[in-house]
């Protein structure tokens, strides 16, 4: 039985494709209400495979893995991914894309209307519910596709590099305000980002991983006081954790590439 | 206004190339002007002939839209279900139309039944093949999503296959709508008859070319291809309508 604080527990969960190599190994891991976990790691060590089982997309070849209690499958009520690209329908305007996840469970008009005011006011889109999502920019796109994951108030966020394709600029911007809406939602998040420092800026605990196959390599605790904005940036504890991380994701990757 | 130009550049190379020909071979390229006449000299039987290849046209484009539609669907379901159906597609694709005339003759009787299911056959493989593609070429992470949010296998074809097709469906109709008006008159051509209706232009040409009336048969050219202008704007303007607001390519450069 998982303790009662877990809200997603690995234990030795392995993963392969077919007759494939193992591209998940021996990970364990348990995450309690409320965390924000990150997985940083070289491309291609299994981060979007874990998200991926975590949302009951494809099973585990060993070990267990419990969400919520139940099977990933089972839990999948309680789940909403955000992917890396923004992943909307072009022929529906904003306000039907956000809504796209409650029409597909059957939740009525007026409802869905509730949520979705909700959701776009989060991501600061109010207003540009009839807009296409061609007319909007890659930042804007970006906001619609979590706040449609918002609209199902998920107890458990899974986000795939949601910033990676963004510039600089906008990428801040929106890392500030998932804080923000975190701050008020509580829900559990993993995240998976190619960036060290978006990683500590909005994590409780980031997992190095190492390649072929992936591997929980490190694992460091990240206690910056919150809120967190744009100031804890410039904190010299976030900075050194900062340099602690890539430190450790170097030694994983040189690993890797000795073994 | 370039294209009109153009058709008037056309025109002018036409004639001049007519009064170049000698006297005696000048009936093989009758001026504009002499079209123009035959057209106005056999306009009741020309009109009629053309309103009989329109309905076998629209008839044929109108099965193949409803039954391309169908078949594509069923296509998608499953790559067992297209590797086990996609030689008997290709066969009827390839089998010439003259070969399959004289049996549509058989089963349907001749004129406007027969030209139907030849306009029919013509423009159904491409609508088939364009749409199937665009059936199974739906994003993954969209399907994904879908999964994720429980989507019924139902939902996820109205809601998201069949949507994200469209672009590649109007591909293959403006295919089939150049190529119905073609069909039909070849249909007449090879299954047309003189009963009852009269035929259509494909019959009409096989008369005028027998009786000799040059002038007549280039009328007949003319009209088939504003058919096959009709069509193709047709379903070009229907594409602007389903898919201008969302879709990359019908984008206004200015907004
Ligand atoms: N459906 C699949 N079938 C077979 N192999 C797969 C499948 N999905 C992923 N893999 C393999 O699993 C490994 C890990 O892939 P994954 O996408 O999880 O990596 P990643 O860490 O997310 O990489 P990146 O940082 O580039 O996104 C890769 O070697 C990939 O080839
Ligand atoms: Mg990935």
């Amino acid at each position: 039985m998982p303790p009662a604080s877990a809200i997603v527990e690995f234990r030795g969960v392995a993963k392969k494709f077919g007759d494939g190599p193992p591209v998940l190994a021996d990970i364990t891991l348990t995450a309690r209400p409320g965390e924000l976990i990150s997985f940083v790691g070289p491309s291609g060590c299994g981060k979007s495979t874990l998200l991926r089982l975590i949302a009951g997309l494809t099973g585990v070849s060993d070990g267990v893995l419990t969400v919520d209690g139940r099977t990933p499958e089972q839990a999948a009520a309680e789940l909403a991914f955000v992917f890396q690209e923004p992943t909307l329908l072009p022929w529906l305007n904003v306000a039907r894309n956000v809504e796209v996840p409650q029409t597909l469970r059957g939740v009525p008009a007026a409802e869905r209307a509730v949520s979705r005011a909700r959701a776009l006011a989060l991501v600061g889109l109010a207003g540009r519910e009839a807009a296409w999502p061609r007319q909007l920019s890659g930042g804007q796109k970006m906001r619609v596709s979590l706040a449609r994951a918002l609209t199902l108030a998920p107890k458990i966020l899974l986000l795939d590099e949601p910033f990676g394709a963004l510039d600089e600029l906008t990428r801040g911007r929106l890392q500030e305000e998932l804080l923000a809406i975190r701050a008020q939602q509580g829900w559990t998040a993993f995240f998976v980002t190619h960036s060290v420092a978006e990683a500590v800026l909005l994590s409780d605990r980031v997992f190095v991983m190492a390649a072929s196959p992936g591997r929980l390599r490190a694992e460091i605790a990240v206690p910056l006081a919150y809120p967190r904005t744009a100031e804890t940036r410039l904190a010299r504890d976030y900075q050194d954790l900062v340099v602690e991380v890539s430190r450790r994701l170097r030694v994983a990757e040189t690993a890797a590439t000795a073994a | 206004m370039v294209a009109l130009l153009a058709g008037a550049l056309l025109v002018a190379l036409w004639t001049a190339a007519h009064y170049g020909l000698s006297d005696d071979r000048r009936y093989l390229l009758p001026t504009p002007l002499a079209v123009l006449e035959a057209l106005g000299a056999n306009a009741p039987v020309l009109a009629r002939a053309t309103c009989n290849t329109l309905e076998g046209a629209l008839l044929g484009f109108g099965l193949a839209l409803a039954f391309g539609g169908l078949a594509a669907l069923v296509l998608s379901l499953s790559p067992l279900v297209r590797a086990g159906l996609s030689p008997y597609l290709m066969l009827l694709q390839l089998t010439p139309v003259p070969v399959l005339a004289p049996l549509f003759v058989l089963w349907a009787g001749p004129g406007l039944r027969s030209v139907a299911l030849i306009t029919f056959l013509v423009c159904f493989f491409p609508l088939v093949v364009n749409t199937t593609q665009g059936l199974v070429s739906t994003d993954r992470q969209l399907v994904e999503l879908f999964r994720m949010c429980r989507a019924s296998r139902w939902q996820e074809i109205w809601r998201l296959r069949v949507p994200a097709a469209l672009p590649y469906f109007f591909t293959g109709l403006r295919i089939a709508a150049i190529l119905a008006p073609i069909g039909a008159v070849i249909g007449d051509y090879s299954a047309g008859s003189s009963a009852g209706d009269g035929g259509g232009l494909g019959f009409q040409a096989l008369i005028y070319s027998s009786q000799a009336k040059y002038p007549a048969l280039f009328a007949v050219v003319a009209i088939t291809g504003a058919l096959g202008f009709l069509f193709s704007g047709g379903v070009l303007l229907l594409s602007r309508l389903a898919l201008g607001h969302w879709h990359e390519s019908y984008a206004r450069r200015d907004v």
